[in-house]
């Protein structure tokens, strides 16, 4: 297999993040110097490795606080590892939180400007989408107020519509889909899929498995920051609801 | 990894501050004067009233070639400090290359010392002082400052993330800066063994550049450009430094 064909691969990947970090004052800078007081720290991920091919598409399933979206983090490239190595080839749109840089105060247009110039479009280019990616959002005239006039479902539109006009290699999209009311769900899936057929890569983070089923041909289950499963989607899926179903009878 | 825009990211960040800023106040732009010429108004009252200083001439002009540098330094200074901060949601969600966000909360503070700059041309115009072939430095010599400030900034802004105190750190340095920097008193004043330690400090350096040029109608000595090159640069790239030893954690701790 060659290189070229790799998309984003892992190598022993480990990530750890220091608790307490909501203190972050001089007082405790000192007291940790004098060995006066330990900072915990958490192992958001535990020596992963897996490849993804070109035009592959993984969904990684996992319950609330197993690292998905640090791993997510780690392919955006917000996240640098400690241990480890994360390489990507290729143009990433991380769809994770959406809509960096929003301000209530700055209208939508405004907003729209600087959200797309943080992702990495160019002058040029957000000129010529400028009116695809309202047109996309369904925002209308509403894009000259100020944000904080929007809906939560507004913005979410505004910025998914942002990113999905990044024209990607690789697409990460981290729970996203449940933005918008139906017709805008199937227009965000419809996009999805044509980026897939396109033959970009995708890695997708849900709860729900069938989005996961749906879009995706394999499938990576993390659990506390370990990987346990990496097979086709309908296995991995098989195997994480077997293994939740233990537990409930279990309980 | 990001393969973005620099100029559009820092145009639109800045257009972001400035508007931010300026779209919650009544007055608007009129803040920016109004700082200023209340200051003015007080120093001159302290400094003719109070304690009479014949020393200077032209007092208004005098001063604002104080004010509107240090104004500049303390203002780009705190906003460059708290940036990351304020823009934590940016950090965590966007590969943009962190440098960004501070350079660009201290050169936010531009336009705003832009409205200030033409306020002291107003009262330049007002005292008849004449253009002369030295204002060309001007440009030149307030390069090094923004230079200056955004190295200050860089480093702060790093060290608020893991200290938050930083910011209190900022704000009691600019007072006591306030006082340092020869806003209201000229270079003359300052005893012999002092001057060294002033003209290495850029801020005061370009303020006494300044009045050479726009009071005294000559180009400031080149020991004292030099001296602003010299630390500006000095500054910029130990705040660089300072920066990159501390950006790869930031986002465990914002």
């Amino acid at each position: 297999m060659t290189k070229n064909s790799t998309a984003i691969e892992f190598q022993n990947v480990s990530v750890t993040f220091t608790m307490g970090h909501g203190r972050a004052v001089l007082r405790n800078h000192i007291t940790s110097w004098f060995g006066l007081h330990k900072s915990k720290s958490f192992h958001a991920l535990r020596n992963i490795s897996f490849r993804l091919q070109k035009g592959e598409s993984m969904g990684i399933i996992g319950s609330n606080g197993a690292g998905k979206s640090t791993l997510l983090s780690l392919v955006s490239g917000v996240v640098v590892p400690d241990v480890g190595r994360v390489i990507v080839n290729g143009r990433v749109a991380a769809l994770l939180e959406l809509g960096a840089g929003f301000h209530p105060d700055l209208t939508g247009a405004e907003n729209l400007r600087l959200n797309a110039s943080l992702l990495g479009i160019s002058r040029q280019r957000v000129k010529d989408l400028f009116s695809s990616i309202v047109e996309f959002s369904g925002i209308g005239d509403f894009i000259n107020e100020p944000l904080r006039t929007y809906s939560t479902g507004m913005q979410m539109r505004l910025a998914f519509s942002v990113a999905i006009h990044m024209d990607p290699d690789i697409l990460v999209v981290d729970e996203v889909l449940a933005v918008g009311d139906e017709e805008f769900q199937s227009k965000c899936y419809d996009r999805i899929r044509n980026l897939r057929s396109a033959g970009k890569t995708l890695m997708i983070v849900s709860h729900s498995t069938s989005a996961i089923q749906k879009l995706c041909d394999r499938a990576l289950w993390i659990d506390r920051g370990e990987l346990v499963f990496d097979g086709s989607a309908i296995d991995t899926i098989e195997a994480y609801e077997g293994r939740s179903l233990s537990r409930t009878r279990l309980k | 990894m990001w393969g973005g825009d620099y100029t559009y990211v820092l145009q639109n960040l800045i257009i972001k501050d400035f508007k931010v800023r300026y779209r919650n106040m009544s007055l608007g732009v009129f803040w920016s004067l109004l700082n200023p010429l209340v200051m003015l108004g007080v120093l001159w009252f302290v400094f003719t009233k109070i304690f009479p200083n014949n020393a200077i001439q032209n007092f208004p002009v005098f001063v604002l070639c104080g004010l509107v540098p240090y104004n500049f330094f303390s203002v780009g200074w705190v906003v460059g400090t708290t940036s990351l901060v304020d823009n934590s949601g940016l950090i965590k969600r966007v590969p943009v290359p962190r440098e960004i966000v501070p350079i660009a909360g201290v050169l936010s503070q531009c336009i705003h010392i832009g409205i200030q700059v033409c306020l002291l041309l107003l009262f330049l115009i007002l005292a008849g002082k004449s253009i002369s072939i030295y204002w060309l430095l001007l440009p030149v010599l307030w390069f090094f400052e923004i230079i200056f400030v955004c190295g200050l900034a860089l480093a702060c802004a790093a060290l608020n993330v893991y200290i938050r105190d930083m910011r209190y750190f900022v704000e009691s340095t600019n007072t006591i800066m306030f006082w340092l920097v020869p806003i209201f008193y000229p270079f003359s004043m300052i005893p012999r063994e002092f001057r060294e330690i002033y003209q290495f400090n850029p801020v005061a350096a370009l303020v006494l550049a300044t009045r050479n040029i726009l009071l005294d109608g000559i180009a400031p000595p080149e020991t004292l450009q030099i001296k602003l090159v010299f630390s500006s640069l000095c500054v910029f790239g130990a705040g660089l430094a300072v920066f990159h030893t501390l950006k790869s954690r930031f986002y465990n701790y914002l």
